[in-house]
């Protein structure tokens, strides 16, 4: 019935107007994977989400789902399910009338899962009550219910955890990995890479509208690695070494007078050792560290310094 | 797998419509116009005599559905056919609900139609309601008398009662049409008060349009003068040249509205919500 991975986007483009929200995203989910869709706060993420869910029309490109087409036919988002920004309901509908409009408009049988999904999201206590008065983080839980209602193989999330308060942060990332444990291939954007972290193990990181990096994350964690810092007796001579030497990029200095940067090579580390020491920068500290991923993604989304 | 059909997204419009106090503002207002005014013609010795059948008011309460349709036609009808039609597009974008529905497995086309159905099942309705609680406050007032057709024959209080349900359901051919406009209002505007008021401005223009010197021969092809077209009925014989008019016309303006609407519709891109 469906060939193709989950997600398989090429090219994808929106214009709007001016502003080139996507600017040619390829993109590929594999099955099982828990991908995390990572950039800052109007890079694109919600823009190419809406596109593979066929909300809205890409400018150029396509999005395949199982290898269908979102524009060609509702029939693409068999086995998927998802949202994109804050889920909506019916506001003067209780949760459980919300889901069985929902459950009408899936078939095969949804409404009979009703029970089920209130349960995963601990709202069947507050099933008779109108959304108009839940509050946002039992949106949130619904807006899950209601994509489970579909018993998806595929579920993309857009930043399901934003707004959340930490408890319910907690509880999100622990649903959606149990989700991950139970075979359905997830999608969740994010624009802050500790909230992805210890769920997905495929990231890309999109910055305005483009891709930054696409892989393992493990990988993106090996090559934070490369990053070395340096103290010295002399931080200005120190600074302009750095600067000068080719071998070395991304130069940045932290408050307490620590230099950062990312050599080429360990052959470029040994080789600064003895420019500095030639400069008269003795060194106190020349250690191999690995940055944070936050340092890491601030660089690939806010470029270099 | 078998996808939901379009008569389920009807159902559950019409679910959705049983929820909102906007539906029963229409209703309400359906029922207590058609109350009020009746009041009036029994509190009030006097009768409109220059509208057909105003004369007879208190003579028969068959005429008093019958003026309901004529006044009603101004304004009050099309103000609570458009109420509904003209909001039922675009509230799913003022909820942020349009990409919640639209991310099932209903086509974008079943929606739209699943929509147009229940738009025009809600104006049916509020019609039926509107002249049902205006014939049967007619009859408490004026009794269930004779009536004289526009050709001056008297006809028999059961014959009148049969012209009358006759009248209303040829009534709702433009009324049908209103509807269509205010659905592809809605749906171009996405925002029903627009869509509302945009409905009502248009019908209203179209009456003026015949006040314009030179414009006057244009007035059996205004959406506005179909809603007369049931007089046809209430002559001897039958004239049906007004009311196949009404058929035709009021498709002119139907059929495009809607295609409008359905293409908007599934070309739009859902960035709300
Ligand atoms: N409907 C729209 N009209 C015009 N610009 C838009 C629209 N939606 C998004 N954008 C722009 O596209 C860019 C990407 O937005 P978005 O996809 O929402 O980013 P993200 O979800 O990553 O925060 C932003 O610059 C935003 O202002
Ligand atoms: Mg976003």
């Amino acid at each position: 019935m469906t060939s193709g991975p989950p997600v398989e986007v090429r090219g994808l483009t929106k214009q709007y107007g001016d502003i080139t929200a996507v600017d040619g995203v390829d993109l590929t989910v594999e099955a099982g994977d828990v991908f995390g869709y990572l950039g800052p706060n109007g890079a694109g993420k919600t823009t190419s989400m809406r596109m593979m869910l066929g909300l809205i029309r890409p400018t150029a490109g396509e999005v395949k789902l199982f290898g269908k087409d979102p524009q060609e036919s509702i029939s693409a988002l068999t086995g998927v399910a998802g949202f994109v920004e804050a889920p909506r309901f019916y506001p003067y509908l209780d949760a459980k009338t919300n889901l069985e409009l929902l459950a009408a408009l899936d078939g095969d049988g949804a409404n009979g899962r009703i029970p089920e999904v209130l349960d995963i999201v601990e709202l069947t206590d507050r099933a008779k009550d109108k959304v108009g008065g839940y509050s946002h983080g039992m949106r949130q839980r619904l807006g899950i219910a209601a994509s489970l209602l579909r018993k998806p193989k595929l579920l993309m999330l857009d930043e399901p955890a934003t707004g959340l308060d930490p408890a319910g942060m907690r509880d999100m990332r622990l649903l959606i990995k149990r989700l991950a444990s139970e075979g359905i291939t997830v999608l969740l954007s994010s624009h802050l890479l500790a909230e992805v972290e210890d769920v997905c193990d495929r990231v890309a990181i999109i910055r305005k509208g483009k891709i930054a990096y696409q892989g393992q994350l493990s990988q993106l964690r090996k090559e934070a690695g490369l990053s070395y810092s340096l103290r010295t007796t002399d931080d200005t001579a120190a600074r302009k070494v750095l600067d000068s030497f080719t071998a070395v990029t991304d130069v940045a200095a932290s408050d307490d007078g620590t230099l950062r940067f990312h050599p080429a090579d360990e052959s470029a580390v040994a080789q600064l050792s003895g420019q500095l020491t030639a400069a008269g920068a003795m060194i106190i500290e020349l250690a191999p560290r690995s940055a944070t991923l936050e340092e890491l993604f601030f660089e690939l989304t806010e470029g270099e310094s | 797998m078998k996808s939901p059909s379009t008569f389920t997204v009807y159902r559950w419009e019409l679910r959705k419509l049983r929820a909102q106090k906007r539906t029963y503002l229409g209703i309400g207002a359906a029922i207590l116009v058609p109350m009020a005014f009746t009041i009036a013609v029994a509190l009030r010795p006097g009768e409109p005599r220059d509208v057909p059948f105003g004369r007879y008011i208190h003579q028969t309460g068959l005429a008093i559905p019958l003026v309901m349709l004529l006044f009603g036609s101004i304004w009050f009808f099309p103000l609570i056919t458009a109420l509904v039609a003209g909001d039922i597009v675009a509230n799913e974008d003022q909820n942020g609900t349009m990409k919640t529905i639209l991310t099932r497995s209903v086509e974008r086309t079943q929606v739209f139609f699943g929509k147009v159905l229940a738009a025009f099942t809600y104006a049916f309705i509020a019609v039926v309601i509107s002249a049902g609680f205006a014939l049967v406050a007619g009859l408490f007032v004026s009794g269930y008398n004779p009536l004289t057709s526009l050709s001056g024959q008297v006809v028999s209080a059961n014959e009148g009662l049969s012209l009358v349900g006759a009248s209303v359901a040829v009534y709702m051919i433009p009324i049908l049409a209103i509807a269509s406009i205010a659905l592809m209002l809605s749906t171009v505007t996405r925002n029903s008060a627009a869509a509302v008021v945009g409905t009502l401005m248009f019908s209203l223009i179209l009456q003026l349009v015949v006040i314009i010197p030179g414009l006057g021969g244009l007035k059996p092809y205004l959406l506005s003068t179909q809603f007369n077209a049931w007089q046809g009925l209430l002559r001897t014989p039958i004239d049906w040249d007004p009311i196949i008019r009404a058929a035709w016309v009021s498709s002119a303006y139907a059929i495009p509205a809607l295609l409008i609407a359905l293409v908007v519709f599934l070309r739009r891109d859902v960035t709300g919500g």
